[in-house]
């Protein structure tokens, strides 16, 4: 009985705003005891109620809701909160003065759960149509048009008719459309599917799909959404294809960081190199705790800074695990490949442990500073993310300084010296011990500069290398042995592939076929994409 | 006179340290348990923290005089993430060391790999994790959920008003059994909910994934038929960062498509940047948010015993303070640690568990446990927005699934049986 009668009284509330505006202080003060209920329903009901108020202290007090920070006090008043120091600085939401510091035990938070949080979205967004900030509007707009209902066509044509700004424009008058196809006359039907006529989006798609399945349609709207439809689905269907090969290509790049490394140590000297996945491990370690440092010692505006810092940090750090590694075991072994193998092993186990003992088993946090957050909304509903842009341009320019080293350099050149004929080089003066030892430096340091950039998108654990061992090496082998321009072609086609597969196939069976078509490969090609030739190679 | 009391206490002080350190060998003094956990390769990560939390209980027991008058050594072995290994390990703690009972296992196929064991060699373990369910040893005590106790009132909840009332289903998992008998069970619940096979994608991973790209988007795209579309994630281990990476990355919000996760509690979340999350779900029957007095008393015991503030407390760390506390308190009933006494003396045995409520041993080995689900915060922790009023007791067998109809576990007379559709002892039983 009694929640018949609150509803009753949330009824008269949420029509209350028509009986004029000297009630709408009581309203709005009795709505906000509400959302503090207990009861699931009365709280959604208040939210409602409170968008519809049209009152601008609604807006603060929904926001509040949404982001946490809407408390109760000990006497059943609702403030809003925010954190400051050990305690919560207070706020009236009624008339928005300060209501001083108490501790963290004398307020209990208001809590909302996701369904809750999505009534506050659309509450706010029919309040914000006739914000001043422009992002304000263009988010109205956009929820809007994902929830087109007939009863939002008066405030969106109106809010058109107030709207300055082109972009916010072109997005009303689609959920206006949106909104008027069901409409139940005829021209005012067409003119909204000649309005979403352009559109590239699958929902957009979607609701005109579900209106063609509506009973006793005009012929001639029909005519219209056939059309329409299949114009849409083309566009789509282009549109996937390209963000496929975007997302191969993505996958690519990560690939051909984590090999070039290898492609080095294992592609120029010649080392089977277990470890390798360890250096990109120690990589993604060095980033961590150039995190922590930049966390704890500089102010808070210098935190995004912190990967910029932590690729040469990384790159020092590992080409001297590697210059270390290749002095004190490596060397002994030139030639005995068996032996490298498994005593490189040894080490990448060894390492593993070492940073397990250190940093613990769980995994570590290394967040992505906020200019590699989010990404870039593009039409068809595909989405291509910073951190992806980011890692692949970076790869690129690894890449190319890579090159640049190899070919313009005085290193590069003994480096080059040594891999073709290590005796001729030795006559010629080359200190081929040195030259051995910094090339295995060079191939782990950049190792470490891919494990900075990994750790942007996967898990910084003591595993990590594992993970990438096995592609890495596949990413060599397929590309061939000895050649950056093969690692690149290689990495770039695998990912690409994987990607196509992906979706057809399944993750899992995917990568079965990738490989056993890289093993099929190598029969018949078994140097690979790019194979070196000439004498070299034979030997 | 006053030689005889130096006499008296060293002999006194004799009797104390005889059961200390420095006679370790002699196994009338000591109780061992045994304690089967990775302490390292890829399962490390959730099972070492396990292996602390025995730890922690040991000694905690021993501080307040042991068991049965003797102390209680705890043998630590790791089977190092290899299944087989697993076996092996299991077999060297109980014919070797000859260990009273184990904790171990997290994987079902770590727990597949030594259930031939225990059963051949009589053996005590007590598995601490939540699982597919379909099993019931009489050689296990499982202390973690089962589906009805997770799974299912998780996605009752989905379609609840208060949930969000989802209707479209993308059941995303790792490759192995876990997820695949979940999903089983999941979808044969859909189906009796009204759910047509449409409104269901199912898309499986390997294990340690990391490029989520095509099934965010694949989501992304199931999820733009118009009806509210939630996930449900049987994703284990290592996979589940860069998949959560990539949502919050791809904008995926919780109040568009909420991601109901059985494997990602607070210790998962230690390695995540919470902030793009807050709002996805976890379904457990315990969060370290979760407020009374025994709780608190366990996170303090945890945090004095790691000497880390930090560290967080999880489900399956619950679990296994609830199988160690009726462990105890069944040998201290039976007298004596022998196998089949403590069994006897397990079932109906009680614990005021972490979670607030007090969870009992059931004849089927599986516990009466509350169901919980919780929201992401920004902190990394949950808040519980939905919690079972009572506990809810574990089907070993889960009766939507149609290969199972009929089967019961019940490890009393006149059943005697994990998976049977007769008592054993039907001819005696009425």
């Amino acid at each position: 009985m009694m929640r018949v009668i609150r509803f009753f009284l949330l009824v008269l509330l949420a029509l209350a705003p028509l009986c004029g505006a000297a009630h709408a202080a009581d309203d709005f003060q009795t709505l906000l005891a509400q959302l503090a209920s207990d009861d699931f329903d009365a709280k959604a009901a208040a939210i409602r109620a409170l968008g519809a108020l049209g009152d601008p202290r609604a807006v603060r007090v929904l926001e509040a809701l949404s982001s946490d920070g809407l408390y109760t006090t000990s006497d059943h008043k609702v403030v809003i909160a925010v954190e400051s120091g050990d305690g919560y600085a207070l706020t009236d939401p009624i008339d928005g003065k300060s209501l001083g510091t108490v501790t963290s035990d004398a307020v209990d938070q208001v809590m909302v759960n996701n369904s809750l949080r999505s009534d506050v979205e659309s509450a706010l967004a029919g309040l914000m149509l006739f914000s001043p900030r422009r992002e304000d509007r263009q988010r109205a707009a956009n929820d809007a048009l994902k929830h087109p209902a007939p009863g939002r066509i008066p405030g969106l044509k109106k809010a058109l008719a107030a709207e300055q700004d082109d972009e916010v424009r072109g997005t009303l008058r689609k959920a206006l459309a949106a909104a008027q196809l069901s409409s139940t006359d005829k021209s005012e039907q067409l003119a909204a599917i000649a309005t979403l006529s352009d559109s590239t989006s699958p929902e957009i798609y979607n609701l005109l799909a579900e209106r063609r399945n509506a009973s006793n349609l005009d012929p001639a709207v029909e005519k219209a959404l056939d059309a329409e439809l299949h114009a849409i689905a083309q566009r789509i269907r282009i549109i996937g294809f390209a963000a496929t090969l975007f997302e191969g290509l993505s996958l690519g790049s990560i690939l051909l960081l984590a090999a070039i490394g290898l492609a080095i140590t294992f592609g120029v000297m010649g080392v089977i190199n277990m470890a390798h996945g360890e250096m990109i491990m120690l990589g993604a370690y060095a980033t961590y705790v150039v995190q922590q440092l930049f966390g704890a010692f500089l102010p808070p505006q210098w935190l995004d800074a912190y990967l910029v810092a932590a690729v040469p940090v990384a790159f020092v750090v590992t080409a001297l695990v590697g210059v270390a590694l290749e002095r004190g075991i490596i060397r002994f072994l030139y030639g005995r490949p068996l032996e490298t193998l498994l005593a490189t092993w040894g080490v990448s186990l060894v390492l593993q442990q070492l940073v397990r003992t250190i940093f613990g088993a769980p995994n570590k946090e290394v967040g992505n500073p906020a200019w590699m957050t989010g990404g870039i909304s593009l039409p068809g509903g595909v989405f291509l993310t910073w951190n992806r842009l980011v890692i692949m341009a970076f790869c690129f320019v690894v890449l190319g300084l890579l090159a640049l080293v190899l070919r313009r350099t005085r290193f590069g050149l003994h480096m080059r010296a040594v891999t073709q004929n290590r005796d001729m080089a030795a006559a010629m003066g080359i200190p081929t011990a040195r030259v051995d030892a910094l090339t295995f430096g060079l191939g782990s340091g950049i190792a470490g500069i891919a494990g900075v950039a990994l750790s942007q998108i996967g898990n910084v654990s003591p595993n990590l290398g594992g993970i990438y061992i096995v592609d890495s090496f596949m990413v060599v082998v397929f590309g061939g042995v000895g050649s950056l321009l093969g690692t690149l072609a290689g990495a770039m086609t695998l990912g690409i592939v994987n990607k196509l597969l992906e979706p057809v196939a399944g993750a899992v069976l995917g990568k079965v076929v990738v490989l056993v078509a890289i093993i099929l490969f190598i029969q018949k090609r078994p140097r690979g994409l790019f194979a070196l030739k000439g004498r070299v190679a034979e030997s | 006179m006053r030689l005889r009391n130096i006499a008296k206490a060293l002999v006194l002080a004799g009797t104390v340290l005889g059961t200390a350190p420095f006679a370790p060998a002699q196994a009338d003094d000591v109780i061992k348990i045994g304690v089967l956990h990775s302490l390292s390769g890829t399962m490390a990560i959730s099972e070492s923290t396990l292996k602390d939390t025995v730890l922690m209980m040991v000694d905690d027991l021993n501080k307040h005089g042991g068991l049965l008058g003797k102390k209680v050594e705890a043998v630590v072995v790791d089977p190092a993430s290899n299944w087989p290994l697993f076996a092996e390990k299991a077999r060297e703690l109980l014919e070797k060391d000859k260990v009273a009972v184990v904790f171990g296992c997290w994987t079902s196929v770590s727990r597949k790999s030594v259930l031939p064991v225990f059963e051949e060699l009589n053996g005590l373990l007590f598995y601490p994790v939540q699982y597919e369910g379909e099993e019931s040893s009489n050689n296990v005590f499982y202390t973690g959920a089962a589906p009805n106790q997770q799974a299912i009132p998780a996605v009752e909840y989905l379609m609840s008003k208060e949930g969000g009332e989802a209707k479209r289903w993308v059941l995303e998992g790792t490759d192995y059994v876990y997820p695949r008998t979940t999903n089983k069970i999941l979808r044969a619940f859909l189906h009796s909910k009204g759910v047509s096979d449409a409104d269901i994608m199912e898309n499986y991973t390997p294990f340690g994934f990391s490029d989520w790209q095509t099934e965010v988007a694949a989501i992304k795209k199931f999820a733009s038929a118009g009806k509210k579309t939630a996930v449900v994630s049987t994703i284990n281990g290592d996979a589940n960062v860069p998949f959560y990476k990539e949502l919050a990355n791809q904008g995926v919000k919780a109040t568009d498509i909420p991601v109901v996760a059985f494997s990602v509690g607070e210790q998962e979340l230690s390695g995540i940047d919470t902030k793009n999350l807050v709002g996805h779900l976890a379904a457990w029957n315990y969060f370290e948010s979760v407020k009374n007095p025994t709780n608190a008393a366990f996170i303090k015991q945890w945090h004095t015993f790691i000497k880390d503030d930090k560290r967080v407390t999880n489900d399956p760390m619950e679990a296994t303070y609830i199988g160690f506390k009726m462990w105890t308190q069944a040998v201290l009933q039976a007298g004596t640690t022998d196998v089949d006494a403590v069994r006897q003396a397990m079932y109906g045995q009680t614990v005021k568990a972490p979670s607030g409520f007090t969870v009992v041993m059931n004849t089927n080995h599986h516990l009466s446990k509350p169901v919980m689900i919780g929201e992401i915060r920004p902190d990394g922790q949950f808040d519980v927005v939905w919690k079972t009023k009572r506990t809810i007791k574990a089907d070993a067998w889960s009766p939507y699934l149609a290969e199972d109809k009929g089967k019961v576990a019940d490890w009393t007379f006149p059943w005697v049986c994990g998976n049977c559709t007769e008592p054993k002892y039907k001819a005696y039983a009425n």
